[in-house]
């Protein structure tokens, strides 16, 4: 479980996040929706502790993240953030390997070996496995990034925006790997998505945002409604029902 | 790769061993005692100061390289040596009594207080401007450096400080230059948290998100650059270049894991000064060449090869 109390920010004078309380219970895929600016970002970098907490409390199962150690955390949550500019020339099975560091602190075993090829096998990276990855594609590294993540084992799954540079396939494979992680293995998935239609169709609740505030938290069913969206985005979008499922028709 | 590189190594401690001023062979080594002492007394205390003083060399550069997050900053020219010579010409205003070992001491925490200057005024540069660190490094590095100068002039210890701005291995003897073994002290050191140091390199962010103390480790990254360096300025002098061109070519061949660059990039340093040194000593025979002005050329040479052949994607 995740619970944001009272969480402020303020960066440069500018207040970032007002006042955010908000409960997740464990389990699930949770999606973080909004327009630019909205604070998706800043949240997900509080709840993982890549910044650091002004005001408020985050806990996650418990574990307040201001004040537990690192490496105690890093064996709970993984999180892969928006920007990547990975600058180092490493293999692609060396990146996802660096995944495991939390429990292997560098030795990888047998055992260890055998989670980095199932994550690499997982995200299609087989083929890739030994390339640089300043020789792949915006995509591929993207997904390279991602299985990192994934490869860090860890009970809470934070990913910001993922499927930045993913074609059509590769994200809707994503997103059923997620799908499949929180039903079969019981991971709690938190994901930034801009696609409203993948966060409606996979999806078991979503948190909209707008300048800095939690507009809205609830089921597809209950966001997925054109003055709510209206609300949360600026425009008026057409909602349509197709075979049971509300689609967003946001592109023109 | 690893085999070959080892091999030419030795090849060239073998011949460092059996050239210089005053002949030795390898016939008469045993027989003659007279051989002997000047291989043990001089010869190989040369040739193991040139070895550890290399590979120490690049690896405090690739160290210093992941820690800015540059592959272009080197201790000897971005403030770190600088700093070094501060901090021995401070020691021999102050204590003009302090042993090498104290000198050492003093132009490490100088050296680590100069370091971490540079690193913070390098991390407020903007990223999509790779060349402005080390311009600034190299700024940085000529302000120190000039400091140094001034103070020795007013002192009258020019002369002095020529030793430790220009390296050389001329006067290395036995009982001169066993500080460097603290350098192979913290290459292994920097071996053993190889992973930790890799991970830096993808950036504080995602060193935080992999639960490393980043912090902790910034300073134990600062502090085998600084010492390796100090160390090597006070026993030889500063020898530009090796931190730089070294691991620079070991990341185009062995890429950037440091776990499997880090035994290249030493041994390729070690080789590479050893090299220079051995050249030196030739080129002018029987007067000899300091091995940090060799150096200045060779490795002007392949870093303007390295920038010729930068290309786009790396
Ligand atoms: N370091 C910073 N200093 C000042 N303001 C910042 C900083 N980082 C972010 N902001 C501001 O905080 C606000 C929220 O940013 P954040 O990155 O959290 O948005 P986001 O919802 O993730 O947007 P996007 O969809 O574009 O990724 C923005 O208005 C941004 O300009
Ligand atoms: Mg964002």
């Amino acid at each position: 479980m995740i619970e944001i109390e009272r969480v402020s920010l303020q960066l440069q004078g500018a207040q970032i996040l007002h006042d955010i309380s908000l409960t997740l219970p464990k389990g699930g895929v949770t999606a973080l929706v909004g327009p630019n600016g909205a604070g998706k970002s800043s949240l997900l970098s509080l709840i993982a502790r890549l910044s650091p907490l002004q005001t408020g409390s985050i806990r996650i199962d418990g574990m307040p993240v201001d004040a537990t150690p690192g490496s105690v955390l890093a064996r709970r949550i993984a999180i892969l953030r928006q920007d990547n500019a990975v600058a180092s020339r490493l293999r692609v099975a060396e990146l996802v390997g660096f995944g495991r560091f939390p429990h292997s602190r560098g030795r990888l075993d047998a055992k260890e070996r055998a989670l980095v090829a199932e994550a690499i096998a997982r995200f299609d990276l087989t083929d890739l496995a030994d390339r640089y990855l300043d020789t792949l594609s915006g995509g591929q590294r993207q997904r390279a990034l991602v299985a990192m993540a994934y490869c860090q084992g860890t009970d809470y799954l934070m990913l910001d925006e993922p499927l930045n540079n993913l074609d059509m396939r590769y994200g809707r494979e994503l997103m059923g790997t997620l799908r499949r992680l929180a039903d079969g293995d019981g991971r709690s998935i938190l994901i930034v998505l801009h696609d409203i239609n993948h966060a409606a169709a996979y999806a078991d609740r979503i948190v909209a945002m707008r300048c800095g505030r939690v507009v809205a938290v609830g089921t597809a069913a209950e966001i997925i409604d054109a003055d709510l969206l209206e609300r949360v985005f600026g425009f008026r979008m057409r909602v349509e029902s197709i075979g049971g499922r509300r689609v967003v028709l946001h592109h023109r | 790769m690893h085999l070959c590189v080892g091999l030419a190594l030795a090849l060239l401690c073998a011949v460092s061993l059996f050239v210089g001023v005053g002949e030795l062979s390898a016939g008469r080594l045993f027989g003659d005692p007279e051989q002997m002492r000047l291989m043990l007394v001089s010869r190989l205390p040369r040739t193991l100061a040139a070895v550890l003083a290399g590979a120490g060399l690049a690896i405090a550069g690739l160290v210093m390289q992941t820690l800015a997050r540059n592959r272009f900053v080197e201790p000897a020219t971005a403030g770190t040596a600088q700093s070094a010579e501060f901090g021995i010409l401070l020691g021999v205003l102050v204590f003009p009594a302090a042993s090498l070992a104290m000198k050492s001491l003093l132009a490490s925490l100088a050296a680590l207080a100069g370091t971490l200057v540079f690193l913070v005024i390098a991390r407020r540069l903007p990223p999509q401007q790779p060349f402005l660190v080390p311009l600034v490094g190299l700024v940085y590095g000529g302000v120190v450096g000039a400091m140094v100068t001034f103070i020795a002039w007013r002192a009258d210890l020019l002369q002095m400080i020529a030793v430790w701005t220009q390296g050389e291995f001329s006067g290395v003897l036995r009982g001169r230059y066993e500080l460097l073994w603290i350098a192979a002290a913290l290459v292994i050191l920097a071996w053993w948290v190889a992973d930790r140091l890799t991970i830096m390199s993808l950036g504080e962010q995602v060193s935080v998100g992999l639960g490393l103390d980043y912090r902790r480790m910034l300073l134990l990254g600062l502090a085998i650059v600084s010492v390796i360096s100090a160390v090597t300025v006070v026993v030889i002098g500063n020898i530009p270049f090796v931190g730089l061109v070294v691991p620079a070519v070991v990341a185009r061949l062995a890429g950037d894991n440091l776990r499997g660059a880090l035994p290249l990039v030493g041994v390729c340093g070690a080789g590479l000064v050893l090299a220079c040194d051995i050249l030196g000593r030739v080129l002018r025979y029987p007067y000899e060449i300091p091995v940090g002005t060799v150096l200045g050329v060779v490795g002007a040479v392949i870093f303007l090869w390295l920038l010729a052949r930068q290309t786009p994607h790396g």
